[in-house]
């Protein structure tokens, strides 16, 4: 599957190129404004898109006139983040299911107990709980009948939107093995978008990193956790806390962009702990925009000096990969 | 509607509103039922002799020009009245309603056409609609009827729309969509359903309006003719003579007022039983359980307060910052989420609480910040705050004390500073009250403390309102406002969880800094175990309202000794888990605040478990100085509780 998305009035998703391999995952990490929420949405038709395509296995998926993406056979489902808006309130469980059965088609009265039952069962859940409404059900009980749900419709692509970020710990780390083990037995491609990034390092094949709407950095998730190319992917690295570790120094990032006024050239060059502000000789940062030239840099990345402070960040990766 | 709904319709009726409503629903039902049945006959005599007569001791309410009594016509117009009203309003709700509903499931420039028209519909006067629909039909009730129902139809299809587009923008309506149900099916199944409550409200109360407006067309003699006959009707026939016999018009004119009031008080009583729901929710629980559970608690507390209180080494009472032993918070009804916690703080010391949603955690720092809940008990062996026991002091003491020596930040920066307020007004607000500043004073120290939590331009900022500043500079300028006066103890409640990843680590150093500059003791609470352990020297874990264990983060990081909180640990994935591993992760829930089981909290979800766990509550042990733990079967040291409980 491929898309590359377009500009909108506020840009918030800014010329996305990427591309999802077959039964891959595909992680996208961003923090507040990046836009990786409202790109899962235009997948899903949910959002309008202003330019750009949606490939799905070679096949151009077409836009209706006010610009959202038609997905006219549902190939490709979503699961949301809240748990308790994501179901019907007056809808049991196994209705809920058997919904998205009967859309699909092919399963008659009789045999539709049974795969509810099954796709129960395949994430996990007591068949009799298809009896039950979803206010009876905890958090992690109703994601993974959201889940259930989306896999019902047999699509080729899950896209989950922060579908652990409700969720207590306990309970997340019952999710997050449940679509590792689903993508891997069912062969079913997965964008996994999350603001945590230890959560999108253990899920994906590949990790793409947005900042203010575009993809600053691309690519298979041991190496650019391993050896980021880009300073934003860096200063993730560098936030998330680890157990028993200390506050790290301050990076001195400042505040976060506006994301209606973005700043030229490089959307990242006010924060950026090697850019303009910390290095004058690095102009070019302020009067290119880096996008250009980036296919050619290692990690598709949006950033002028990516490979060669790459080398310089190598004792740096020591406190970078922060294991324990 | 479900067992829940149906109890709530049931209490809601017990109060002397639904007494009084549902009276006087019953005889309105039972009048237009069995009424015609019983005195047709005496309504419909004609007595030439005596026509026009007022009212007497054998006519109640008089006579009308045939004779005939009125008091029984009143109580036989029942049925035709209450029928005819119920008819209208139930056409112009079947029309109304999924009008209304449309434009949520079909949007575009069809939506908006259905919904101008729908407005333009709701600005015509109603009543005169119903006139106007009524003359062109014809006089009659069936013309009266569809002229109420065409002129109340607009309004149930605004309600409607207003209703159906908070569906629509509902996440399981875009699922639906996206798993391609038909849009039929979206209206019947997903739309209606979940707008069905309140416009089954609004009905009841519209049948009301229904019958007055009948009554007024009945009145003016475009609704029910001879020999038929409403309220209305009867009212227009006693109003020639009501200067010399009122009781004649008044009879029905009191009949239509109390069948109006009665539909209306009715829906009333039912919006209170559909609004009653959420909160007290979570408070009501079966009495005979919650009389159990504080026997219970009673008795499980004495113990492990011998033992804590033996337990504990360090400094002499008056030194700590907090000293509190047992404490337990409770709400009427059952619901018990603080079970006998124990806490000591030194001076300048950072504590982590680490806990999930029902912890118990964030009620524990609010009991502690006297800000709990009214509805609260609050109940403690020992409380020393400062030095003090809060209890002991009046509340004008009691808010100086905590005003000058407290501070809280809050979890949701957003909602945690006033929107109407310039910035440096409410963080000045602190000095104003405790410390007697002029404004000008405390507007010149609310700057500097701006200056001191790295706010850049204070001076322009401080003249800013919050909705100018961002959700990190938000909870900046609360940790501020915490600091106007010389706090010496910090309370904060989650405050990174709703921050961006790169800003969180800026707060948690900042609040670090203050703490170590103004050796201020802190408490951070969090369901984050890794951000607790960069940040403090000591970890709380709670789990169903109790303290399992307490130890410093070496210990956390190599080996906890409560099988909990190595879950927890290893639950959570890092940037160095294993990919090829599931993660460890924890079956079942965790008990909500009103069950007390008589064991450990967490031996149904535990591995290892065993029927003493389930038995009996282990006591908080002294395991070496800095480590307690409430556990039978503790880990050895170095375990990996991942093979233990991984799914």
């Amino acid at each position: 599957m491929r898309f590359g998305n377009g500009r909108r009035r506020l840009t918030a998703v800014d010329g996305v190129d990427l591309d999802l391999p077959e039964a891959a995952t595909l992680g996208i990490v961003g923090e507040s404004g990046s836009g990786k929420s409202t790109l899962a949405r235009a997948l899903v038709g949910l959002v309008p898109i202003a330019s750009g395509d949606v490939f799905l296995d070679g096949d151009r998926l077409p836009t209706a006139r006010d610009g959202r993406v038609v997905d006219r056979r549902r190939r490709i489902q979503m699961i949301f983040q809240d748990p308790f808006a994501s179901l019907n309130p007056r809808m049991t469980v196994g209705e809920a299911i058997g919904e998205a059965l009967t859309v699909r088609g092919g399963a008659g009265r009789g045999v539709r107990g049974a795969e509810v039952a099954r796709h129960l069962d395949l994430v996990h859940l007591d068949p009799q709980l298809a009896e039950r409404m979803p206010s009876g059900l905890s958090g992690g009980q109703r994601q993974r009948v959201a889940i259930a749900r989306a896999l019902a419709a047999r699509p080729e692509v899950l896209i989950a939107d922060e579908i652990t970020s409700s969720l207590d710990v306990s309970v997340q780390s019952a999710v997050l093995n449940l679509m590792r083990e689903l993508s891997r037995e069912l062969g079913i491609s997965t964008i996994f978008v999350s603001h945590n990034l230890a959560t999108v390092r253990y899920l994906s094949d590949r990790i793409a990193v947005m900042y203010l709407g575009r993809v600053v950095e691309v690519g298979r998730t041991d190496p650019v956790v391993s050896a980021p190319q880009h300073p934003y992917t860096r200063a993730l690295l560098y936030a998330v806390p680890s157990l028993g570790g200390s506050v790290p120094a301050d990076l001195e990032l400042g505040d976060p962009p506006d994301p209606h006024a973005p700043p030229p050239g490089c959307h990242f060059h006010p924060r950026c702990p090697v850019g303009p502000r910390t290095r004058p000789d690095r102009q070019v940062c302020i009067e290119r925009d880096p996008r250009e030239g980036a296919e050619d840099r290692p990690h598709c990345a949006y950033c002028h000096f990516a490979s060669s402070d790459a080398v310089h960040q190598a004792e740096e990766r020591v406190h970078v990969a922060r294991d324990r | 509607m479900n067992q829940r709904g149906l109890s709530r319709i049931l209490q809601a009726l017990r109060t002397p509103v639904g007494i009084v409503a549902s009276a006087g629903l019953l005889l309105v039902i039972v009048l237009a039922i069995a009424a015609p049945f019983i005195w047709s006959g005496d309504a419909s005599r004609i007595d030439i002799l005596h026509t026009s007569q007022g009212a007497s001791h054998a006519h109640w309410l008089g006579t009308d020009a045939l004779g005939r009594d009125i008091f029984y016509r009143v109580l036989v117009a029942t049925r035709l009245s209450v029928f005819l009203a119920v008819l209208a309003a139930a056409i112009g709700a079947a029309v109304g309603i999924p009008i209304g509903a449309v434009p949520a499931i079909v949007g575009g420039p069809v939506g908006r056409l259905v919904t101008g028209f729908i407005n333009l519909a709701v600005a015509f006067p109603a009543l005169l609609v119903a006139i106007f629909v009524a003359s062109i039909i014809g006089v009659g009730a069936h013309g009266a009827v569809i002229g109420i129902a065409v002129a109340i139809a607009p309004y149930y299809a605004r309600l409607s729309q207003t209703l159906s587009s908070s569906v629509a923008g509902s996440e399981y309506l875009a699922a639906a969509r996206m798993l391609g149900v038909k849009r039929v099916r979206l209206l019947t199944r997903h739309v209606l359903p979940n707008i069905a409550e309140p416009l089954l409200i609004t009905s009841t109360i519209s049948i009301g309006d229904a019958l007055l407006s009948l009554a007024g067309l009945s009145f003016l003699g475009l609704g029910v003719q001879p020999p038929q006959y409403d309220w209305g009707r009867m009212l227009n026939e006693g109003l020639n003579r009501i200067y010399v016999n009122p009781e004649v018009a008044l009879g029905p004119a009191v009949a239509i007022t109390l069948g109006a009031l009665t539909f209306a008080l009715f829906g009333e009583v039912l919006a209170k039983a559909a609004g009653a729901g959420g909160a007290r929710r979570w408070l009501r629980g079966e009495l005979a359980e919650a009389d159990a559970a504080s026997v219970r608690a009673g008795v499980g507390s004495t113990e492990p307060a011998g033992r804590a209180g033996a337990g504990l080494a360090g400094a002499g009472a008056t030194d700590l910052v907090l000293a509190v032993e047992n404490l337990t918070v409770s709400f009427p009804g059952g619901a018990v989420p603080v079970r006998d916690v124990s806490l000591r703080i030194e001076p300048g010391e950072i504590v982590g609480i680490v806990g999930e949603s029902g912890s118990g955690k964030t009620l524990t720092a609010m009991a502690i910040a006297d800000l709990l809940p009214a509805a609260a008990h609050l109940s403690a062996s020992r409380l020393c705050l400062f030095g003090e026991d809060p209890r002991a002091l009046s509340t004008s003491q009691r808010r100086r004390l905590l005003g000058r020596s407290l501070a809280v930040v809050y979890q949701d920066p957003m909602s945690a500073l006033n929107p109407a307020l310039r910035v440096g007004r409410q963080v000045g607000e602190v000095a104003e009250v405790h410390q007697g500043s002029s404004k000008r004073e405390a507007l010149g120290s609310a700057v500097d403390r701006l200056r001191a939590v790295h706010i850049g331009s204070p001076e322009s900022r401080a003249r800013q309102y919050p909705h100018e500043f961002s959700g990190g500079m938000r909870q900046r300028a609360v940790i501020a406002m915490g600091l106007m006066a010389e706090p010496k103890l910090i309370v904060a409640d989650e405050p990174t969880t709703a921050l961006d990843v790169t800003v969180q680590q800026q707060i948690l150093r900042l609040l670090r800094d203050v703490s170590v500059s103004r050796s201020a003791a802190a408490i951070l609470i969090s369901h984050d175990v890794a951000v607790v352990s960069q940040l403090c020297s000591r970890v709380v874990v709670m789990y169903a309202g109790r303290v399992v264990e307490e130890l410093d983060v070496g210990t956390l990081v190599d080996g906890p000794a409560h099988p909990y909180t190595a879950a927890l640990v290893a639950a959570v994935p890092t940037m160095a888990s294993d990919r090829e591993r599931p993660l460890a992760s924890i079956p079942g829930r965790a008990p909500t605040p009103f069950d007390d089981l008589p064991g450990c909290p967490f031996a149904p979800r535990c591995p290892r478990a065993s029927d003493l766990c389930r038995a009996q509550m282990p006591p908080l042990e002294q395991r070496s100085p800095t480590h307690r733990a409430a556990c039978w079967h503790p880990m050895p040291a170095g375990a990996d509780i991942v093979e233990e409980v991984a799914v």
